[in-house]
């Protein structure tokens, strides 16, 4: 598997950390069941997810990544600071 | 020796980090050590890359180098220069910092935290090959272009000075044994290449 980062262009995945599910936070400032969600539970999807990667021997920088757990493929990757995630 | 009060002290010798290990070639790729001097990484402030950009070129006659880059004068161990280092990051090296640079970012002295290496040879980059998943074809890494990646499971830099000249950045605590790997990666590329 290659991540093309942003930054760097092309990389190999061992230049990469996995660093869970790309998902965004709940805006509410009480517990609730949004928060739940946010903190326990995750789908194992088959077919297209969203991760966030860190390319941690590389430039550093976090990205979110859109791919296929099914056919392997990496639809997208974007810098996660671009993304507010 | 160094007058200290009554008495005296042992007058301490600084060492490079591979000090004792000398060059090493091997058909035709040669390994050796570079020291530089001082090394400073310069952080940016948020929004503050334009005004960084213009104090480095006030102080130290410089831009702020853009990703994969080097900028300034390298003209080897007496050179003046900035190359990129991460994201939203670059590593002065030759002078210490002015001063004025501390206002736009955070300045990180890095002097003794590294070592550098100097692969060079026309077989240099079949031997990184051996050690660095990075696609080291000379159309795609080319000549005044900095990486970060891994070397044989060590982060690393890796900054090509010439078509067949490379220069190697470790921490310095990993320098002797990425040494004894790039040695081992240079005999198995002779034993490839070289007919005896």
């Amino acid at each position: 598997m290659r991540l093309d980062c942003p930054i760097c262009g092309e990389r190999d995945r061992r230049e990469f950390y996995y660093q869970g599910a790309a998902l965004r936070r709940p805006a509410a400032e009480v517990w609730g069941p949004d928060w739940d969600d946010y903190i326990h539970n995750r789908e194992n999807p088959a077919g297209v997810t969203r991760d966030l990667w860190q390319h941690e021997q590389g430039c550093g920088a976090w990205l979110v990544v859109t791919r296929n757990t099914v056919t392997h493929e990496v639809l997208d990757v974007t810098l996660a600071a671009e993304m507010g995630a | 020796m160094i007058g200290k009060g009554a008495g005296f002290v042992a007058d301490l010798q600084a060492k490079t980090p591979l000090a004792g290990r000398g060059p090493v070639t091997v058909a035709g790729v040669s390994l050796s050590e570079i020291a530089l001097g001082p090394m400073t990484s310069i952080a940016p402030y948020k929004g503050k890359v334009a005004a960084l950009s213009e104090a480095l070129q006030r102080a130290h006659g410089m831009a702020w180098p853009m990703t994969g880059k080097m900028t300034g004068q390298m003209t080897g161990p007496e050179g003046t220069w900035a190359l990129w280092f991460a994201r939203d990051m670059a590593l002065l090296i030759g002078p210490v910092p002015d001063p004025a640079l501390a206002a736009h970012a955070a300045l990180t002295d890095q002097s003794d935290a590294w070592a550098v290496l100097r692969l060079a040879g026309p077989g240099a980059r079949d031997v990184l090959a051996r050690l660095c998943p990075l696609d080291l074809r000379p159309r795609v890494f080319k000549r005044g272009q900095v990486v970060r990646t891994i070397l044989a499971h060590r982060t690393a830099a890796i900054l090509c000075m010439e078509e067949d000249v490379f220069w190697i950045m470790v921490f310095r605590s990993m320098a002797t044994g990425l040494v004894h790997e790039i040695e081992t990666a240079l005999l198995r590329f002779a034993a490839r290449h070289v007919s005896c």
